[in-house]
């Protein structure tokens, strides 16, 4: 490897390149990206019509809308209060202000199968919030509320930990100037700092979204699971293994994996955006 | 001067034009802490609560269940192997990209962050397809004796495919913003080149590796989508942490399956407190990994 061209890499006098690049290459090919391939050559063996009458079924289709659906009104909420924390967190001093700030990471830290009992047994009908829904003539748990819920608890720190650094990043001199020149301080806010962070925001949307669609852990155990109202595309992906439908999971798979790719296109197309913005300021 | 300043009623006190006046202060942060408080804690709390509800004998028991010990035992074994596997390639994958300039880095840098991106249950189902019965080497494997799906090596391969990016991505911005001075000076004093990577390099990201390490155990420990799609369920055997507090569950032991819960979840807890401490005493050494 260190006889590569050197048209492919600059000289540098720090040794290691081939075999750090290449140990690094190796575990990426191995682990992730023939095991990838081997499911896009599965799909593709299967042929576009087959392929077509399992993505279009009307289960599949259920699956894939609630999937997305539920993520993106998770990431939507998520944007609101993870941006309201940020704020609080960076720009106001109150008792209990660090713990807050740590505790923001417990859904990186928690994993998803005990968050998903324990929100089950909040939101069901006999738990503590459930039971007041339930008063009140509605459902949490088992319908697509609750799954919205368990997403909004997996999303939250991707929104607050983008935002926060850039929030923490603005000068306070342009609010200063803004006030001098007569904005009121709600203008002053929403038309002078926040557009700062309006492309973090996008990210940390993209991020909680993306994570949101492929959940599975903290989702199946609130969801009930009833196929076409409250069944996620991960699980039906899960029950067409159980039932050895290698192909209906392969084309499920394959048609979260297009859209993944294609947000993960997004998020990076936003960062670089964000970061060109940045650099103009 | 001084009399001047006690005759000044309170609401007199300059505001300050660049903060929001206390009531809208004090309703914001109300407003963080309800959400924080509902959608955070309380499912923190509900596991203990639920876990104690009968008092402490039926939690000691349900340690004392062979499936669950052997449940604890297997999480203990994949993470043990899950975490070194992937320090080792984050720590040769920053080398790679922050000590070197090279044609398709970016791209690299994209392929490692995969991970992130892909469904847990998806990163289970690519090894089922590659290994399992039907899969394309489950024959072969099969006939030569070797077992990968519904058993442990498909476990931690599942577990390192879900970790993959996590120690690679906190060292890589922080090797990138610390550059190759230190170790040039090094090489030219005439250290080798592994004397320069331990000696080095590593003192000055050790902590960052640590808090890639941390993340990283966090998420081995608990992973739960993918695990669940490779490893069959099989009592005793292939069954994870998380895995046998759904099984306990689904089998309404729920004292079984929230006891198994609150010992991850004080898992969970000790991690974050690790974690908070790290970034306390260390955020110079850390700063990078805040920026991305």
């Amino acid at each position: 490897m260190d006889s590569l061209p050197s048209s492919l890499r600059q000289p540098s006098v720090i040794p290691g390149f081939g075999l750090a690049l290449g140990l690094t290459l190796a575990a990426l090919s191995l682990i992730v990206l023939i095991p990838l391939a081997a499911l896009v050559l599965r799909a593709a063996s299967i042929g576009p019509q087959a392929f077509l009458e399992v993505a279009l079924e009307s289960r599949t289709l259920a699956a894939l809308r609630l999937s997305f659906g539920t993520a993106l009104a998770a990431a939507v909420i998520n944007s609101v209060f993870g941006l309201l924390i940020a704020w609080v967190l960076v720009r106001y001093r109150f008792p209990g202000r660090r713990i807050i700030d740590s505790a923001v990471d417990l859904p990186f830290a928690l994993p998803t199968a005990v968050a998903g009992i324990a929100m089950t047994a909040i939101y069901a009908p006999n738990g503590p919030i459930g039971a007041i829904a339930q008063s009140m003539g509605f459902k949490v748990a088992y319908t697509p509320v609750g799954i919205t819920i368990a997403l909004i608890f997996i999303g939250l720190p991707f929104v607050v930990r983008t935002v926060q650094p850039v929030l923490e990043e603005v000068e306070q001199d342009i609010e200063e100037a803004a006030a001098l020149l007569g904005a009121s301080r709600a203008r002053t806010v929403f038309q002078v700092v926040l557009p700062h962070v309006y492309p973090a925001l996008l990210t940390g949307f993209a991020l909680a979204f993306a994570r949101g669609v492929g959940e599975y852990g903290s989702v199946i155990f609130i969801a009930g699971n009833i196929p076409e109202v409250s069944e996620i595309a991960p699980l039906l992906i899960v029950i067409k293994l159980e039932e050895f439908d290698y192909g209906g999971a392969t084309v499920i798979a394959t048609v979260m994996l297009v859209i993944s790719f294609a947000m993960l296109f997004v998020i990076n197309a936003l960062q670089s955006w964000s970061r060109a913005k940045h650099g103009n300021v | 001067m001084a009399m001047s300043d006690r005759l000044l009623p309170l609401s007199h006190a300059p505001k300050r034009a660049t903060s929001e006046t206390l009531l809208t202060r004090i309703l914001l942060i109300g407003i963080a802490g309800l959400f924080l408080g509902t959608i955070l804690f309380l499912p923190l709390l509900t596991v203990f609560v639920e876990a104690t509800r009968k008092g402490w004998t039926p939690i000691l028991e349900s340690f004392q269940d062979p499936d669950t010990r052997s449940a604890i035992r297997l999480t203990l074994l994949v993470a043990a192997i899950a975490v070194p596997v992937n320090a080792v390639i984050g720590l040769a994958a920053s080398w790679a990209i922050a000590k070197f300039e090279f044609r398709g880095k970016n791209l690299l840098l994209t392929l490692i962050d995969l991970p992130f991106s892909i469904s847990p249950v998806i990163s289970g189902v690519v090894y089922v397809l590659l290994f399992g019965a039907h899969g394309w080497l489950g024959p072969w494997l099969s006939s030569h004796g070797i077992e990968i799906i519904f058993a442990v090596p498909g476990i931690v391969l599942a577990t390192i495919l879900v970790t993959f990016p996590f120690v690679a991505r906190e060292l890589i911005p922080l090797m990138q913003s610390q550059g190759t001075s230190e170790e040039e000076a090094a090489l030219t004093l005439g250290a080798s080149g592994w004397y320069t990577f331990f000696r080095v390099m590593l003192p000055n990201v050790k902590w960052a590796l640590l808090y890639g390490v941390l993340l990283c155990n966090a998420r081995a420990m608990g992973e739960f989508g993918a695990v669940s799609v490779v490893s069959g369920h099989i009592r005793g055997l292939t069954n994870t942490m998380p895995l046998q507090i759904e099984i306990l569950y689904n089998e309404y032991n729920f004292v079984g399956a929230f006891a198994v819960a609150a010992l991850l979840a004080a898992l969970a807890l000790l991690t974050l407190v690790a974690k908070s401490a790290l970034e306390w005493m260390f955020a110079g050494e850390l700063a990078a990994c805040r920026r991305h």
